[in-house]
């Protein structure tokens, strides 16, 4: 081995060395703050301390923010897990009936320590979307959903893309800001359905 | 005939009371901005509560029969004045890092001699309900009134905290995969029409906390950061964040440090 070489390969060791050092201070900055949540929370309600533990998804998704974007087989490797958990109608139909989806999208309540488990969640789509034209007070989180079906086209994959895309965000767009509302149960098979209607049915004021 | 318009009377009032429900909510945001008004002509009612605040401070309680005067908030015993900007800060009596909240418990134990149990207990007003918490809380705010938040995060527990407190704020979780980012993470982001500051950039931050502790209209209290942080971790759909717990501490820790140089103005006045 030449001097050029040695140096060559002292220098990528060293590279390695700092990223893995870097990477363990994280993760241990990280199980540092899961001991102090653990102790600075208590149960309330359906909100047990459980809600800290984070699963795959939540774990690697907090570690990219600001300028660090997801790296791209990181995002390849959730979403592929996140589509292979997405469980689809077994009837094979999409869409409910838009005007319970409407309220469904409407209501925030749910999950909340708060919020009576008894009760339905809703799915508080308007926090983060603008979705018919009637309602103006909506979030920006998320893009507006505004004319959705009449944009895409409504055909039965687009009705799908919906329908999957409401039960698991994460299996389209890794670390999306989106809630995975069948995958965590907030959401039911129905509720979805209904939800998916207010999207994609041509009669749906977000169509009209 | 007579039957017709019977039903149809009827048919009209089921009618009128449907578009009242639909106009209450409108009606109930109408209501909350004249409240808003009204309590702005009047003045800031957290005056109410600093002046209860400011005779709590003064007035001597608990079994060892002791006002707070001789608190030490950070800038030596009995010194007020600016001591909100400092915080939170390291304490080597307690060899904590502590925000304003728990060291006013601090105090209410060591002066007072109440059990950090009594201390804690209440921090929270509610309707009927005043607690001295709120009111200590709004005082000493108000005598930082007009100055810059001067956080040292120097000392390594402080450093920690800090980093502790942004390790926390970036940390997803929960049924909703939410973490403090999700909603304070991004420039002019809105839930509904509620604005959402972007707490990880300067202007943003240094305007978010330098508003807090802020007279609530729509709950006619004034409200902590402590309760500030409570409330947002409910909405996030985590349990319950105890009053002056150390992840409360180390997030606050986190977005005062990234308020630094900010004008403090609080208590202030909020929907
Ligand atoms: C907390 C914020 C939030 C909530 C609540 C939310 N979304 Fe989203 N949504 C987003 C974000 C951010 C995106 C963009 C990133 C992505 O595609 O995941 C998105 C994307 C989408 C898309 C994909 C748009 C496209 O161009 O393909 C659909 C469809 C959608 N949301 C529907 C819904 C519905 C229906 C609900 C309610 C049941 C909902 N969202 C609730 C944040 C949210
Ligand atoms: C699901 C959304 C959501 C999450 C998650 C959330 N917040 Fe908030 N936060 C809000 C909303 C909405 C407001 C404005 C409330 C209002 O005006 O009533 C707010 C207000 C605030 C404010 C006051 C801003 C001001 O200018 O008055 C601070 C500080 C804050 N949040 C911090 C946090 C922290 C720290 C976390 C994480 C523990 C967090 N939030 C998590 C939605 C959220």
């Amino acid at each position: 081995m030449n001097t050029a070489q040695f140096a060559a390969i002292a220098a990528a060791v060293a590279v390695l060395a700092g990223c893995a050092s870097m990477f363990a201070e994280r993760s241990d900055l990280t199980a540092q703050a899961v001991t102090m949540m653990k102790t600075s929370f208590k149960e309330q309600g359906q909100a047990k301390l459980d809600r800290i533990d984070q699963d795959d998804v939540q774990r690697t998704c907090s570690q990219y923010h600001g300028d660090a974007a997801v790296p791209r087989d990181v995002a390849e490797r959730i979403e592929k897990a996140e589509a292979a958990r997405i469980s689809y109608p077994a009837d094979g139909k999409y869409l409910g009936d838009w005007k319970s989806g409407e309220k469904i999208a409407q209501a925030g309540v749910g999950m909340q320590y708060s919020d009576d488990p008894a009760q339905p969640s809703g799915g508080n789509c308007y926090a983060c979307h603008e979705l018919t034209q009637a309602e103006v007070s909506y979030g920006t989180i998320g893009p507006s959903l505004r004319n959705f079906g009449k944009v895409r086209g409504f055909t039965p994959e687009m009705q799908k893309y919906a329908y999957g895309k409401v039960f698991n965000s994460e299996a389209f767009f890794a670390c999306s800001n989106m809630p995975r509302f069948g995958q965590k149960g907030i959401l039911t098979e129905q509720q979805i359905k209904d939800v998916v209607a207010l999207l994609m049915d041509p009669q749906s004021p977000v169509n009209r | 005939m007579k039957r017709t318009r019977r039903t149809a009377s009827v048919l009209c009032l089921l009618g009128a009371f449907g578009a009242a429900a639909a106009i209450a909510q409108q009606r109930s945001a109408v209501e909350e901005i004249e409240r808003y008004r009204a309590a702005l002509s009047d003045g800031n009612p957290a005056e109410l509560w600093e002046a209860r605040g400011e005779a709590l401070w003064k007035e001597k309680r608990g079994p060892k029969n002791a006002s707070l005067e001789r608190c030490d908030l950070g800038l030596g015993p009995g010194i007020v004045k600016g001591a909100y900007t400092v915080l939170p800060r390291y304490f080597a009596d307690t060899d904590k890092v502590e925000d304003l909240e728990s060291r006013l418990v601090t105090c209410m134990v060591s002066l007072q001699g109440l059990t950090p149990e009594q201390a804690k207990k209440d921090p929270f007003g509610g309707p009927g309900k005043k607690v001295p918490m709120d009111a200590l809380v709004a005082y000493v705010a108000s005598e930082s009134r007009g100055m810059k938040m001067n956080v040292a995060a120097s000392h390594p527990k402080e450093r920690e905290a800090y980093e502790l407190g942004k390790t926390i704020f970036f940390y997803r979780g929960g049924t909703h995969d939410f973490g403090c980012v999700t909603c304070h993470g991004a420039d002019a982001k809105r839930i509904r029409l509620q604005d959402l500051p972007n707490l990880t950039a300067t202007a943003d931050a240094q305007r978010a906390y330098g508003g807090w502790p802020a007279y609530r209209v729509s709950q006619g209290e004034v409200r902590s950061f402590q309760w500030r942080l409570n409330d947002c971790f409910r909405q996030q759909r985590f349990p319950e964040l105890e009053f002056v717990s150390p992840a409360s501490i180390a997030l606050t820790m986190y977005l005062a440090k990234n308020a630094n140089g900010g004008v403090f103005d609080a208590p202030s006045i909020k929907r």
